[in-house]
């Protein structure tokens, strides 16, 4: 579903600041890879890249989703095909309803699939059915988009507008950092509620405590801007136990 | 730069230039003394010039000049005027006069209204303790002679005296059908103890205008006042709001602003009984040839009273937007919460934002504050909302509304709001 290879890109105000160094990584429907790796080590350039932020240059290698070019692609044009970023820090919109901009977003992936759009009473019946689940209540849906949320609230948002979104290709930035274990079980849970064969997930942590609640299917090891290490959850644990300096030792960096 | 005396001169010269050939108009006595003392407030004042401190980003000479400039009259294209769906009081004017015949009966529970013509005749009238009071207040502590012009000059307008509260919004609607029309209008609203009423503008209302609406809010009395001044762009014009409240007195005027080559709108608001509060708001939107002007006094003269002033301007292709802010907090006005806040979203470079705002306090308990900023569109607000699928043009437009928001959110009824931002959208979107 996304394949990764060869990846380079550097700071686009400054191209001697190399970022992503030769990436390389093929996620399959169905599966939940997991990226993990010490700060600085460009986990979060790579979910900016794929997704379409301003402000980085890709000198080489592709990124492809279900054969299509993502770098070619708008940010907006990259959503409609089914790609989905839950941010590390969810943007607050001053002025911008949460229903508004859930049902605006909808409707315009569906426009963009050239499908019909979903009637106000369609989109409201299935709003409510999914923030139920993630128990977000009705003020929130009401508050402006993130403005005075808590970090757990601004996360279970995000899960919220995945869920609505039903993307193909889930990428989660750090949703773990500033969750407490309560936030974090209602987080996992809405996550592991949208696995399904055909949808794949890529989940960016620093820690591994997020994987005993979303369990991975591959673990990644991210250092200077490339995987250096692969292999399944146990890879997770090892970080866990002793840290990522015998890793990165071992693979000789 | 030139002595001050010798700029009064010219000032006064320019205003008896202006008032030679111009008789004042006659009428009964409370309506001649009001007209000869604003004439007189005028001559002594001289018309206001671009060297006044005041007028320091607004260069008044089109609104002083002898002759109004003609303006092409707008094709709307048969797009239905704002607040077309509303049931309202239709009071129409036509090039700043009174249209009976196109207007509604003046006639509705809990209100009275006349026009001013027909009040001239009268010996006495209930208006007379305003007319042209509020506006000779507000001549401190800075200068308003376009709106002493006003007084002096106006034989249109509206006397309203809300008695109750109407079942209907009371409804001006200012339309043009000469190109070189001068429109001067000049209302006076006094709203009785305890009444509530709505009162709405809108219209393109003349090439030139100048308009001063006097209003008294007694005790308990709530006014709503919202405005819409868009349409034909070739047109300029100052705008006057006199209000004075009294206790536990409301006021929620709001006004949106899109095209007009020269516009500058005054209020001047006092607060005059204890645990009044008045809310006075604005959204503009301008595009090429604009220039814009919120020019806003508001005066704490009492306890515990309540202000907000909100201004939004969202500009580009070379718009201008103005706003010079007051907040005067008397000695006696303990425990007043003042807020003000202007800002404007820049779209490109050449948009221009010029912001003076004031803060004046003798009293030494009271929570005021103010802020004004001048800023771009996000970029980490507009990629969340594309990396969710809104395509770049509709991610813009909907961080444009949301930047124009706190203004609309002044509006108490949520309907008009609603409708006026639909003004806006499509405004925006027929710019793309």
């Amino acid at each position: 579903m996304l394949e990764i290879k060869n990846l380079h890109c550097d700071l686009e105000e400054d191209s001697e600041v190399k970022i992503l160094k030769g990436l390389s990584l093929t996620v399959n429907p169905g599966e939940v890879h997991a990226i993990m790796g010490p700060n600085g080590s460009g986990k979060s350039t790579l979910s900016y890249v794929l997704s379409g932020r301003d402000g980085y240059e890709v000198t080489e290698g592709s990124a492809m989703l279900d054969g299509a070019d993502l770098l070619e692609m708008e940010p907006e044009e990259r959503a409609a095909a089914g790609l989905f970023l839950a941010f590390q820090y969810p943007v607050e919109i001053p002025g911008v309803g949460n229903m508004t901009f859930l049902r605006t977003a909808v409707n315009a992936q569906r426009k963009a699939r050239g499908e019909e759009e979903l009637s106000a009473g369609e989109f409201l019946k299935l709003l409510r059915a999914k923030a139920k689940e993630l128990q977000i209540d009705a003020d929130m849906l009401k508050r402006p988009v993130n403005v005075g949320f808590s970090g757990g609230e601004k996360k279970r948002n995000e899960i919220l507008q995945m869920a609505m979104l039903e993307p193909r290709m889930c990428i989660l930035d750090e949703t773990d950092s500033g969750l407490d274990v309560d936030a974090m079980k209602l987080v996992s849970d809405g996550v592991n509620a949208l696995r399904a064969k055909d949808r794949a997930f890529l989940v960016i942590t620093h820690y591994q405590r997020l994987l005993n609640h979303i369990k991975p299917d591959f673990v990644h090891i991210m250092h200077d801007g490339r995987i250096i290490k692969s292999g399944g959850p146990e890879l997770a644990l090892e970080v866990e136990e002793n840290g990522y300096g015998d890793l990165l030792a071992e693979a000789g960096v | 730069m030139m002595p001050r005396a010798k700029l009064k001169a010219q000032k006064v010269e320019a205003a008896e230039t202006l008032l030679a050939e111009r008789a004042l108009p006659g009428g009964g006595a409370w309506l001649r003394r009001a007209r000869e003392a604003a004439r007189a407030r005028l001559v002594e004042m001289g018309l206001p010039s671009k060297r006044d401190e005041y007028w320091r980003y607004t260069d008044p000479r089109r609104l002083t000049a002898l002759e109004a400039e003609a303006g092409k009259l707008h094709d709307t294209q048969g797009e239905a005027p704002v607040f077309d769906g509303f049931d309202r009081l239709k009071i129409v004017f036509v090039d700043g006069v009174f249209d009976a015949d196109a207007s509604d009966a003046l006639a509705m529970e809990g209100v009275e209204i006349c026009p001013l013509a027909d009040a001239a005749g009268m010996d006495l009238h209930w208006a007379r303790d305003l007319y042209g009071a509020l506006e000779a207040r507000g001549q401190a502590p800075v200068e308003r002679p376009l709106a002493s012009l006003n007084t002096a000059y106006a034989t249109e307008g509206l006397l309203i005296r809300i008695t109750g509260k109407p079942a209907k919004p009371i409804s001006l609607i200012y339309q043009r059908s000469d190109q070189q029309a001068d429109a001067i209008l000049h209302h006076v609203i006094r709203v009785e103890d305890g009444a509530e009423a709505t009162v709405l503008e809108n219209g393109p209302m003349a090439s030139r205008f100048n308009q001063v609406m006097e209003v008294d809010i007694a005790e308990g009395a709530v006014l709503h006042h919202i405005r819409a001044q868009g349409r034909d762009h070739e047109r300029a014009g100052a705008a006057h709001l006199f209000v004075r409240l009294g206790a536990e007195a409301q006021l929620k005027s709001f006004t949106l602003t899109a095209n007009g080559a020269l516009i500058r709108n005054e209020a001047v608001i006092w607060l005059d009984g204890a645990d009044g509060s008045a809310h006075i708001a604005g959204a503009t939107v301008g595009d090429g040839a604009f220039h814009h002007d919120d020019t806003v006094f508001v005066n704490h003269a009492a306890p515990r009273c309540e202000s907000r002033q909100v201004f939004k301007k969202v500009l580009r292709h070379g718009a201008v937007g103005v706003f010079q802010g007051k907040i005067l907090v008397d000695q006696v006005a303990q425990l007043t919460d003042g807020y003000q806040i202007s800002q404007s979203l820049l779209l490109d470079e050449d948009a221009q934002f010029l912001a003076k705002p004031e803060l004046e306090i003798y009293a030494d308990d009271v929570k005021c504050s103010h802020g004004s900023t001048s800023g771009e569109i996000d970029p980490s607000q507009l990629f969340y909302l594309r990396a969710r699928g809104l395509p770049e043009d509709q991610a813009k437009m909907l961080l444009v509304l949301a930047f124009l928001a706190e203004a609309l959110e002044e509006i108490a009824d949520p309907a008009y709001a609603d409708d006026l931002r639909d003004r806006l959208e499509a405004w925006l979107k027929r710019r793309g």
